[in-house]
């Protein structure tokens, strides 16, 4: 670990086209002992209180990106609004850490693959032409879609599957004003350039994150899989929401976490289900579709069929949220 | 009132809760130096050129130590030695260019602030030339070879000779179940990171802060090593937040700082960090293989077991896996074997119930699947092959309770309300499991020396170097030497943690209650005869007296009719405390004619997701025979604490070791899982009533490894009953259980 400047900024101003911004640090931090991230400067973005609110907007609602993951997941409005978005963050790392982690620092979390995180491995989300250590090792935990020759890595936030399956967006200040992101734009595959992990431009903050109108408070579910009940990333997660008129899906979202370099969604899939009931088989078929072009490793193959059987049993349980499990976990 | 048998809580606990306790990383001192350990980035070669000039620059930074510049230290392995080494060479930190292992200490910057050491190691350059190097075990089994023999032998013998004709029993048995298991590698991770504060007392002199598992054993390594009279050493371990066997050995932040504090002539403390706990000690890659043989009444005929395990290049470190099964049953014909396969890693360390977890797993399995095969009960078949009899050794045992902890196990547990089919128990979409194994685990003591000593106050003073690990020494030792003397608890100080202090070995292998104790009573004893003879000097009602017919009780010592108390004793001896310091040992004429083991049984529920292969171990009880308990609620806390490791074990711990790169990849406690609250659900302990004459003055075996070679075999054997799928590799993951 380096020595570094540190600065407070108390206004946007102070903050825009700069670099690199330090929020609740539970990630970057990390990576600043494991001397995988060396900036000279860390510029503090925590006093900046107008992106701490949680508030109504017209449309829906507007996360403050500094509000804190805990603050989100237990707020009443997301709670009552966007269970599943309340979920999904639950599940994800410890109370601790949730504690400290932003929305916004969330969002930009790095993977969590090992070969990433070991400073002398290849990498070339690390070091760009390094070569993947992963492909041809240990990827138990890797993806299975979306995944180029460059890199396998998955991308692990639980927070953003939800955001995805809600059509979230991210409102973001830059050089160039403010701008917002359609949230299945935010996150990139890792195609010829694995070291960019979105679409982010330099020196641009994310301000706020926005849900809306659609909450689908009757009918959501999330799932997450993994090896044991709590901080651990996923290997395959699932956020459901469901609108329904009786057993007829009137729009189905479905997004997979721990599969990908950024949550998958497939809109063919959710089209599919559209106006069809709500049984078993059309579920199954949703899944084929979602896992179609998956592609297994050594050590993840399972996780095609497993991610099938995610998705079913995570819409199963969104037909009656009350069989979702504290953490996450599979219906009992 | 008896403290022996009370269930006293930790007289250091609220210590340890309201963080007053210091470990050895917190003892703060003016001037204090701080170390940062670089490492080998490479896994085997040579260091060409090591550009240490930025580092050395860096402001703050004392100097940077590499094997160009360390300090010369003592010529002969058996110097470096200590009283875990396994036969070999000892790794030396910083001894030469040779990197031996990925992650190898190559150097040691040393400066003023914690924050200045580590950005200097992060600015230090390596040059290295890198040879090919092997770390995966199974690609050369064909390696395997017969471990060399020393002083670790001794507590860990080599399996019995081959016994009757295995393969000819196996062959004619009527029925038969064979087996291989894998094991990984694994790494201890406990809580607080090891640590060296070492304060240089001038002329030589150190006190050394250190995180250990023996004040003795670091003590005599660094005068060894650095050439220092011991009486100069003194190693000070009060208290140690967990270290699973990985403090058993001298490890290299203890060498350095002394070598640091020594060249400086300055207090240096040296901290390894998370990852830099996964370059040291670990618990060994196995694979295993079982082929036992029954009768059709399920009498075992045919016992063998064969091990290959990793050690380095340099240490021959072994421990007993294959050793267990003719312990437990007996069978005419046996054939154990443990080999070595040497690769490019750092020397495995003892973790953890070393070997019988592994061994106890693929016995336990197998036998559960002849079990199946005979059509027999699970727990029917391990009562058919009771024994108290131990033919590894052809002896009895000194007590052996085990039935009781299968029966009063089992009719706790609801064992009867297991349907025998595999598959054949379900809940919603959750498959259900009734698993059952048994435990053992050596019940070993070694010798040991206590003060013990009355004060004016008339306050009881035992002392013995031994740590207390977090397992309750201090409070068990207090409970012991109080009865001694019929005192209260807050009559008696045991001192303890401190090089300076008698005598006491390495605490390890649950042998400390039996070794320590047994040295209190050796104390006491000569304590009681050095009162009476005061007493009969200052009191003649005690004329006639003999040791053994004193009673101590409430302060005073009782004659018959006549009292004195310890108070007017210590008056009567010019108020000089009256103090002795003795050797207490096992009876080795009265042993040798029994064999000796602790004893259990564990008994598991899982439920297993049907569609997904979620596990959930739902309840457990682990029934455990080990002889007099001291303290009913520390011993069940070691138990339980046993049980969660066996949940770790069976279905989560893993060191991740990619062979490409030669190292190992999960180096945090985020990645390299142990259960979480949410993990553990209904656990039980039972200790059923053993009553040891023979075993030594109080009747101890020792808990601790015990609650963690059953309950990982009954894991795998309820997951096997609840899915009929049969997973030999630990952890068993959870995408195995599911049919793709």
């Amino acid at each position: 670990m380096n020595n570094f400047s540190y600065q407070r900024a108390a206004t946007l101003s102070d903050v825009v086209g700069k670099s690199t911004f330090v929020a609740g640090g539970t990630n970057l931090l990390d990576l600043m002992k494991y001397n995988l991230s060396n900036a000279d400067t860390l510029i503090d973005v925590n006093a900046l209180t107008d992106f701490h609110a949680i508030e109504e907007v017209p449309d829906g609602l507007r996360l403050g990106s500094l509000a804190t993951n805990a603050d989100t997941a237990y707020d009443s409005l997301v709670e009552n609004r966007y269970p599943l978005l309340s979920k999904a963050i639950l599940a994800g790392a410890s109370a601790q850490i949730r504690n400290m982690a932003t929305n916004g620092g969330n969002l930009l979390q790095r993977t969590r693959c090992y070969y990433f995180y070991d400073a002398h491995a290849p990498c070339n989300k690390r070091v760009p032409g390094s070569g993947c250590s992963a492909i041809k090792g240990y990827n138990r935990n890797m993806a299975i879609l979306g995944t180029s020759d460059q890199c396998i890595a998955v991308y692990p936030s639980d927070m953003s599957v939800a955001l995805s399956a809600l059509d979230a967006v991210v409102n973001v200040s830059g050089l160039n004003g403010e701008r917002s992101i359609a949230f299945e734009d935010f996150h990139r595959l890792p195609g010829d350039t694995p070291e960019i992990d979105n679409n982010l431009q330099p020196g641009e903050l994310i301000t706020s994150i926005d849900l809306p109108e659609k909450t689908f408070t009757k009918n959501y579910s999330y799932l997450k899989l993994r090896d044991r009940s709590s901080y651990a990333f996923a290997l395959i997660s699932v956020a459901s929401a469901l609108e329904l008129e009786g057993d007829t899906i009137q729009e189905a979202r479905i997004a997979l976490g721990g599969v990908a370099h950024k949550p998958w969604r497939v809109k063919e899939a959710e089209q599919y289900l559209t106006g069809k009931k709500t049984d078993r088989q059309n579920f199954a078929a949703a899944a084929d579709i979602i896992l179609q072009g998956a592609v297994g490793f050594e050590h993840n193959a399972f996780k095609i069929e497993l991610a099938k059987r995610a998705i079913i049993r995570n819409c199963i349980m969104a037909l009656d949220p009350s069989t979702q499990l504290p953490g996450a976990q599979p219906s009992a | 009132m008896a403290q022996i048998g009370q269930p006293i809580s930790r007289l250091e606990g609220k210590l340890k809760v309201t963080g007053a306790a210091k470990y050895s990383g917190e003892y703060n001192v003016p001037d204090l130096l701080y170390g940062y350990v670089v490492n080998s980035s490479v896994t085997k070669g040579k260091i060409v050129t090591i550009h240490t000039g930025d580092a050395e620059a860096l402001t703050g930074v004392v100097k940077v130590f590499t094997h160009l510049n360390r300090p010369g230290t003592a010529w002969f392995d058996m110097q470096y030695s200590d009283m875990d080494a396994p036969p070999g060479a000892p790794f030396r930190p910083l001894h030469n260019e040779e990197i031996k292992f990925n992650g190898q200490p190559i150097a040691l910057v040393v400066a003023e602030t914690f924050e200045a050491a580590r950005q200097g190691a992060s600015m230090i350059r390596v040059d290295y030339q890198e040879s090919a190097f092997e770390t995966d075990l199974k690609k050369h089994l064909d390696a395997a070879r017969e471990p060399k023999k020393g002083m670790a032998t001794m507590l860990k013998p080599p399996p019995p000779k081959p016994t009757g004709d295995f393969e000819k029993a196996y062959a004619e048995a009527a029925f038969k179940a064979s087996a291989e298991f894998t094991h990984g590698t694994e790494h201890h991770n406990p809580m607080e990171l090891f640590t060296t504060t070492t304060l240089y007392d001038g002329k030589g002199k150190l006190t050394i802060y250190d995180k250990t598992q023996g004040t003795i054993n670091c003590q005599l390594y660094v005068g060894n090593v650095f050439g220092l009279h011991f009486k100069n050493v003194r190693v000070v371990s009060p208290f140690v937040g967990g270290a699973f066997g990985s403090g058993l050995r001298p490890q290299y932040q203890l060498f350095l700082s002394v070598m640091a504090a020594l060249d400086l002539k300055r207090h240096v403390r040296v901290t390894l960090d998370r990852s830099q706990m996964f370059t040291f000690g670990h618990r060994p890659q196995t694979v295993q293989y079982t082929r036992f043989g029954a009768t059709a009444g399920g009498k075992i005929t045919a016992l063998n077991h064969r091990s290959v395990a990793e050690t380095s290049q340099f240490e021959d470190y072994t421990e007993n896996v294959a050793n267990w099964s003719p312990m437990i049953y007996p069978a005419g014909n046996t054939l154990l074997e443990q080999k070595l396969v040497p690769l490019d890693v750092n020397s495995p360390t003892d973790m953890r119930a070393p070997g019988g977890c592994t061994g106890l797993h693929a016995i336990e399995a197998t036998m559960d699947e002849l079990s199946y095969k005979l059509k027999i009960d699970p727990l029917e078949l391990r009562l058919i092959n009771y024994s108290t009899f131990n033919t590894a050794e052809n002896k009895p045992y000194s007590s052996k309770q085990l039935k009781e902890c299968y029966l009063q196990g089992a009719e706790q547990f609801g064992w009867s309300k297991r349907s025998a089919e595999p598959r054949s128990m379900r809940k919603g979409h959750k498959l259900v499991g009734y698993g059952m194994a048994t435990g053992i685990w050596d019940a070993m003591q070694l010798p040991a020396r206590a003060e013990a000593k009355i004060t004016k106050d008339g306050k009881l003073h035992v002392k013995s170097a031994v740590t207390d690990i977090g397992v309750g020494t201090l409070t068990v030792m207090t409970q012991i030497a109080a009865d001694e003397f019929g005192l209260p608890m807050e009559d008696v100080v045991f001192s303890y943690g401190d090089s300076k202090l008698p005598f006491a070995p390495i605490q390890g292998g649950s042998f400390t209650t039996a070794t320590v104790g047994t040295a209190i009573v050796f104390a006491s004893k000569a304590l009681k005869k050095k009162l009476l003879k005061i007493a009969k000097s200052s009191n003649p009602g005690f004329k006639d007296a003999e040791p053994e017919e004193l009673v101590f009780k409430d302060g005073l010592m009782l004659y018959k009719e006549h009292s004195v108390t310890l108070l007017e004793l210590v008056a009567a001896n010019k108020d000089k405390p009256v103090r002795t310091t003795n050797l207490g040992y096992p009876h080795a004429l009265k042993l040798r004619k029994y064999s000796r083991a602790v004893h259990s049984a564990s008994f598991v529920e899982v439920e297993v997701d049907e569609e997904l292969g979620s596990v959930k171990v739902t309840r457990a009880l682990t029934a455990v025979a080990a002889g007099r308990i001291i303290n009913p609620k520390t011993a069940r806390s070691q138990v339980l604490g046993g049980m969660v490791w066996s949940i770790s074990k069976a279905l989560m711990e893993e060191t991740i070791l990619d062979a490409n790169l030669g190292k190992y990849m999960n180096q945090n406690l985020a990645e390299y899982h142990i259960p979480v609250h949410a993990d553990i659900n209904e656990l039980d302990v039972l200790f059923v009533k053993e009553e040891d004459k023979v075993i030594n003055e109080l009747g101890i075996k020792g808990v601790g490894e015990v609650g963690l070679v059953a309950m990982p075999p009954a894991i795998a054997n309820a997951i096997y009953h609840a899915t009929g799928k049969r997973i030999n590799q630990f952890p068993i993951h959870f995408d195995k259980l599911i049919d793709l």
